[in-house]
């Protein structure tokens, strides 16, 4: 457990299932995550760990169960959805940044639109979010002239400019050229030690093992293992997760 | 294997090739120019008619019904009094304008013409206009997660789409024909009237204070126009201050943006301050009202009108719900998921994030849809809706110049299709600034 992590717990997960049609997704997850905690999902592609994640925003429905995200429970009450995707931002893989918009509209949008706050204080808020991001001189440009590498910066400063609580990652460096994923990284990890909540889904087992308090191991729609990293990777307990390590970390 | 240029025979020569098809094609088609215009010169000979453009300022001696004015005074004598002392300026122009629509069968065949170019143009962009939005609210219709609604439209859609506009044109028209009598018109508020003579809607008609009213708006405009051009300058300068070199947005980009936050209150405002600053009423609201056969005062829309305006606006509008659907779903999933997780309601999903991008994908088939409505208005011949087309043809069958009469007309759909096409461009290019693959 890191320095910020609390005992309050901020999302619980009570038997959540997913169908895809006739595909059953997630077949029961439970879990709770704490108040500041950062943990990693990983798992082999298909085996619904970025369905997951999707649900506690309701991105994606879940058909049974129940999703509590900072005391709102997640129905199919409209309010509650809005209330629950102000206090969660979401980090995407393919950026999903408005192309229309240069880089600071891009980030003061819900600002602006959804806390209704004036664009001059927006502009501020979201300058000082890029400058922490190190990419203040970015600002007026358009994402498609900037490097997916910033582009992905411009994308978790965009989740941030409205306050959330929780920061949900789903992949976000997947996308990226090998160059550019730790300039991307290294946000999280400063964003990481600033205390906010993070669900990572990722496959850089060294991002997780640096900065997770808890890595969780999803297979075929449920959670195969969950441990902290050290006992995680030196000490895995089931077959399943053995291969998984093994076959990630040969490269 | 080396070959030497010079050794290449001509007909396998790629340089000599490629001008040669050239001119073959520029002399094959002169040559069909050549025959077509000897064809054209025979065929008038044996018609024994000389090309000229005499005709053009000769007497029509044929009535048009349609979107002429007529002065209420001159047909009623006991009309309100106060109308002949208006005077001034603007009451001028008004009149001029008037006049410029004004047709007597006395007039020439070149004022008839006129006539019709106005009537196709009123048509056109009275249709554009209503396809645009029926077409847009259907489009997003179709897409609606409310299974009812995207069925409604899908219906609608499918039905005008896949039926010939002409027996839509002929389908409406007899509808309307079949409508009350006068006498038992179909009213709105006493102010909108419907019946088989067409639709009666009031209008604005100049009054008292119109002249100084005018005065006012004009000045009110260029004081407008002079803040807007300011307010770009100062902030065009102020900004260059603030941003490097790369960022400054231009100085067009500023009018545009300065223009887009003071010209709304200026329409909005300025007519009304004006209103207020008149000391006589600037314009007066007249009504159609019912005299011994007709309505008289108000806009009169006749049957041909109505049912051409009809059919030409519900069977755009299909094409152009398609061209909207297409559009909105060309945006990938991603972008609606990006603007849900921060937070925004679905209706701002769609305003600020969605449309913006779709518009983009919609101008140009939007443009061809446009262009379609106005080059359709002149299927209004068939039920004689006297357009640009059909006083045409009235004239090539007084006077026989089919030749000088056929190549304006052409023209005339050439200039309002290309003025069309450009402007949309000119829009096109403002809104695709940004590149949308990322």
């Amino acid at each position: 457990m890191n320095e910020n992590t609390t005992n309050d717990p901020i999302i619980i997960c009570e038997d959540v299932h997913k169908w895809f049609d006739d595909f059953h997704v997630l077949k029961g997850i439970t879990t709770t995550f704490k108040k500041g905690e950062r943990a990693v999902i990983c798992g082999p592609s298909g085996s619904g760990k970025s369905t997951f994640i999707r649900t506690i925003n309701r991105l994606e429905e879940h058909q049974r169960g129940t999703i509590i995200v900072d005391g709102i429970e997640l129905s199919n009450d409209l309010r509650n959805i809005n209330l629950i995707r102000q206090e969660v931002g979401m980090v995407f893989q393919q950026f999903n940044l408005f192309p229309h918009l240069t880089n600071i509209k891009n980030i003061t949008l819900g600002p602006i639109q959804v806390r209704k706050m004036s664009k001059k204080a927006a502009e501020e808020a979201a300058l000082a979010l890029l400058e922490r991001m190190d990419i203040a001189d970015q600002a007026y440009k358009y994402p498609s002239e900037v490097s997916g590498g910033q582009q992905q910066r411009v994308a978790i400063a965009r989740a941030l400019a409205m306050e959330p609580k929780i920061m949900l990652f789903d992949e976000p460096t997947s996308a990226l050229d090998p160059e550019m994923i730790s300039e991307v990284l290294d946000v999280m990890r400063e964003l990481a030690h600033s205390g906010m909540t993070m669900l990572v889904v990722t496959h850089e087992m060294g991002f997780a093992r640096e900065v997770a308090d808890r890595v969780m191991f999803f297979d075929e729609g449920v959670v195969v293992e969950e441990a902290a990293p050290a006992d995680f990777f030196d000490n895995p307990q089931h077959d399943r997760t053995k291969l998984f390590i093994s076959q990630t970390l040969q490269h | 294997m080396q070959q030497d240029s010079a050794n290449i025979p001509f007909w396998r020569d790629i340089r000599i090739l490629k001008i040669l098809f050239q001119v073959l094609f520029i002399i094959g088609i002169i040559l069909l120019a050549l025959f077509l215009y000897t064809n054209m010169l025979q065929g008038l000979d044996d018609q024994e008619t000389e090309l000229s453009w005499d005709f053009l300022f000769s007497e029509a001696g044929f009535d048009i019904e349609e979107g002429t004015y007529s002065d209420p005074s001159e047909e009623e004598n006991d009309s309100d009094p106060s109308d002949e002392n208006l005077k001034g300026f603007w009451i001028g122009i008004v009149n001029t304008l008037r006049e410029s629509i004004e047709f007597d069968p006395s007039d020439t065949n070149l004022k008839a013409f006129w006539i019709g170019i106005v009537n196709t143009l009123r048509v056109s962009i009275v249709g554009i206009f209503c396809a645009t939005i029926i077409g847009f609210l259907f489009g997003i219709a179709r897409l609606s997660s409310n299974w009812l609604i995207s069925r409604i439209a899908a219906v609608y859609v499918e039905i005008f789409r896949n039926t010939p506009l002409l027996l839509q044109i002929l389908f409406w028209y007899p509808l309307i024909l079949v409508l009350p009598n006068v006498r038992e018109s179909i009213n709105f508020f006493d102010s909108i009237f419907i019946n088989q003579r067409g639709v009666f809607l009031p209008s604005a008609e100049p009054a008292e204070g119109f002249n100084t009213w005018m005065w006012y708006l004009l000045s009110g405009i260029i004081l407008a126009i002079l803040v807007v051009i300011g307010f770009a300058v100062f902030r065009y300068l102020s900004r260059s201050r603030e941003l490097q070199q790369t960022d400054r947005p231009s100085f067009v980009s500023n009018l545009i943006f300065s223009a887009k936050w003071t010209a709304a209150p200026i329409i909005l405002i300025v007519p009304f301050l004006a209103w207020f600053l008149t000391p006589d009423a600037p314009l007066e609201l007249s009504r159609p009202e019912l005299q011994k056969f007709n309505f008289v005062g108000g806009i009169d829309l006749t049957p041909e009108f109505t049912a051409l305006l009809i059919g030409l606006t519900v069977y755009t509008s299909a094409f152009i719900a398609e061209v909207v659907r297409a559009g909105i779903q060309s945006v990938v999933k991603g972008q609606r998921e990006a603007a849900r997780s921060v937070g925004l309601k679905e209706s701002q999903v769609l305003r600020l994030v969605v449309i913006p991008q779709a518009i983009q994908v919609i101008v140009p088939p939007l443009t061809s849809q446009y262009l379609n409505l106005a080059k359709n208005s002149s299927l209004g011949i068939f039920i004689a809706f006297p357009d640009l087309f059909q006083i045409g043809k009235i004239i090539i069958g007084q006077t026989g110049q089919s030749v000088p009469t056929f190549a304006m007309i052409m023209t005339c759909y050439l200039i309002v299709s290309l003025t069309t096409s450009a402007f949309m461009n000119w829009y096109n290019r403002r809104i695709t600034r940004f590149d949308s693959s990322s």
